[in-house]
């Protein structure tokens, strides 16, 4: 299924780089997410504003990608150097676009987990917690989710619901708080592109080149509708390898 | 207010603000005073066993390395900590058995080098009790209700989620709009160490770079040891005072520690030294390298100028800094290891 030429790492950052629009601000985790912003800065959104959580407020050609979203690399030729208040209170007031996220489990309302696997107080992994996805999720207008795809992460029921997606279906959001308009916006994984149907259930909208359908299910514990019109994902160009492989020179993202 | 659902995690570090206010002033030195003195004093005077603590900076980035071996150096114990976006400083003090309880924002992990070997260990054994859950944008207004003397902060998050149900929020009924509002109780720590660039010694601080969430911490814990690269003049405070972001009103000690954040990035100084972190990440693997590793750096050596000739010396420590300015190869040994 993978060609010699491009990995599904690539593949995976390339289409989740396409679906940010330029002159909006986005929001990213650590990983594929920075990468996948840095991309869309480089090439067809030079407008991008990436902006982290901790403070650093559009970053310009770091040397190399931040390893934390709170190193000095967030705030590389920044035009401003704030702190988490001031990022949260930005996207509580409607500023934030997009945000970006990555995860260890979903589930067919987007809802994602990376805060444990079993159970919470008797912990088979435990891990970081939510961080910053829980804010994200909840206060950006669109979340995008950048996740490998297998049926260990998309599951029928989550261990912990960290991040809030559409919670049980249309209206959940709303009516348990959260801001209105806002909640998952695409899901990417190395097997496809995915968005939320009006039932708010995942549904695929893209699937990537040498991919086939019934790998998309197969790598799933819960159905996955099938858009109408699906269409097939471009391969990365030869520009957007060029520049993505230049983003990440010591392969510490790519490399997974 | 209607209470709509209730967080059933153990509501901590919390009073009431009357409470608090009472405190301040029975407490708080209001008078500008030299705050100076050495780090062994500092940790022994503010830090108790069962102390709840919060560490400045972000968990990798500006923290307090210098504090956490003394802390691990004088063996203090159950500490219950702060995990707002704790990286390598909670994961040191799990590590070296001082904690027995944290809150979680963000913990046990290390970024992108992965998850942290001894943090998970001792989580996953029930070593560590991870007493409450939250979002990083909840700890830091936790912070931000304290420092404004106030019981509570309403914000738009965690509703809907399990991070909410065990977090000690609780979500009512907003009298104004008329829907659900998360309120996130205040958060008063007994102790927070922040690492900063310059201060003088009364400890008017300047921090370059993003403040995280110090600006709200500084003012919300009861007693505030400050580390710094540097002692200026107070003279250079006052030609500048726009850049205080700490004023010695909230100080209780002022530490001079250059270098004091390694082997963490000090944004403007220091990148990180990932050659040291790979070491403890492979050595933390093990309960057997983790003893070897606090022996080797914290327990074997008497005090923070020993520890950074035996991490490099000069060489590794200028390396460092043009690391910082990306006039440096960056390595990153962990991807091996």
């Amino acid at each position: 299924m993978a060609r010699p030429d491009f990995t599904q790492t690539e593949m995976m950052i390339v289409a989740a780089s396409r679906l940010l629009e330029d002159g909006k601000t986005v929001f990213t985790g650590t990983g594929m997410p920075i990468l996948a912003a840095l991309l869309a800065q480089n090439t067809h959104a030079p407008k991008l504003a990436i902006i982290y959580e901790a403070g650093g407020m559009c970053p310009h050609k770091p040397p190399t990608i931040p390893l934390s979203v709170g190193d000095s690399m967030t705030t590389y030729k920044a035009v401003m150097a704030s702190s988490m208040d001031y990022a949260m209170s930005f996207i509580q007031a409607g500023y934030g676009e997009y945000a970006f996220l990555g995860a260890a489990q979903i589930d067919m309302y987007g809802n994602i987990n990376t805060t444990v696997i079993g159970p919470h107080d008797k912990p088979k992994v435990r891990l970081p917690g939510s961080g910053g996805a829980n804010d994200f999720g909840s206060l950006c207008w669109r979340t995008i989710i950048i996740m490998r795809q297998d049926k260990q992460r998309f599951v029928e029921k989550l261990d912990f619901i960290t991040t809030p997606g559409y919670l049980t279906g249309p209206g959940a959001r709303e009516k348990a708080g959260l801001p209105r308009n806002t909640g998952p916006w695409r899901v990417v994984t190395q097997l496809g592109i995915y968005g939320f149907d009006e039932d708010k259930r995942m549904i695929l909208l893209s699937i990537h080149p040498n991919v086939d359908v019934k790998d998309v299910q197969e790598n799933s514990c819960f159905p996955i509708k099938i858009a109408d019109n699906l269409v097939t994902t471009p391969e990365p160009t030869t520009k957007e390898l060029k520049v993505l492989r230049s983003l990440d020179p010591y392969h510490v993202v790519l490399r997974k | 207010m209607e209470v709509l659902d209730e967080g059933e995690g153990e509501l901590l570090a919390w009073c009431d603000p009357d409470e608090h206010r009472e405190w301040v002033r029975k407490n708080k030195c209001l008078s500008m005073e030299d705050k100076t003195m050495g780090l062994r004093e500092a940790i022994s005077k503010f830090v108790q066993d069962g102390s709840y603590i919060a560490l400045g900076g972000f968990g990798h980035v500006r923290v307090s390395m210098a504090a956490i071996y003394e802390i691990i150096r004088q063996r203090k114990r159950n500490l219950v900590v702060a995990g707002k976006t704790a990286v390598h400083d909670l994961d040191c003090l799990i590590a070296a058995g001082c904690v027995s309880k944290v809150e979680v924002a963000y913990a046990f992990g290390h970024e992108l080098r992965g998850l942290s070997p001894a943090s998970r260990r001792a989580v996953e054994t029930g070593q560590v009790k991870v007493a409450t859950e939250w979002s990083n944008g909840a700890f830091q207004w936790r912070f931000k209700a304290a420092a404004s003397g106030l019981p509570w902060i309403p914000a738009y998050i965690m509703m809907g989620t399990d991070t909410f149900k065990h977090s000690s929020a609780k979500i009512v009924k907003d009298p104004f709009t008329g829907r659900p509002i998360c309120l996130i109780p205040a958060c008063f720590p007994d102790v927070a160490i922040i690492h900063v660039h310059r201060c003088d010694r009364y400890g008017n601080c300047q921090i370059d770079g993003i403040l995280v969430e110090d600006l709200e911490l500084a003012r919300a814990a009861k007693k505030l040891i400050i580390t710094t690269e540097e002692i200026i003049p107070n003279k250079r405070i006052r030609e500048e005072p726009w850049r205080t972001c700490i004023p010695y009103f909230y100080v209780d000690a002022v530490v001079e520690v250059p270098y004091g954040s390694h082997p963490c990035n000090m944004p403007g100084c220091y990148y990180f030294d990932e050659e040291h972190i790979a070491e403890y990440l492979l050595l933390t693997r093990t309960t057997e390298g983790t003893k070897k590793y606090f022996d080797k750096y914290v327990y074997n050596v008497k005090n923070f100028d020993e520890y950074l000739e035996l991490v490099g010396g000069v060489k590794k420590l200028n390396y460092l800094r043009k690391l910082e300015k990306g006039k440096a190869r960056f390595t990153y040994p962990w991807i091996q290891s």
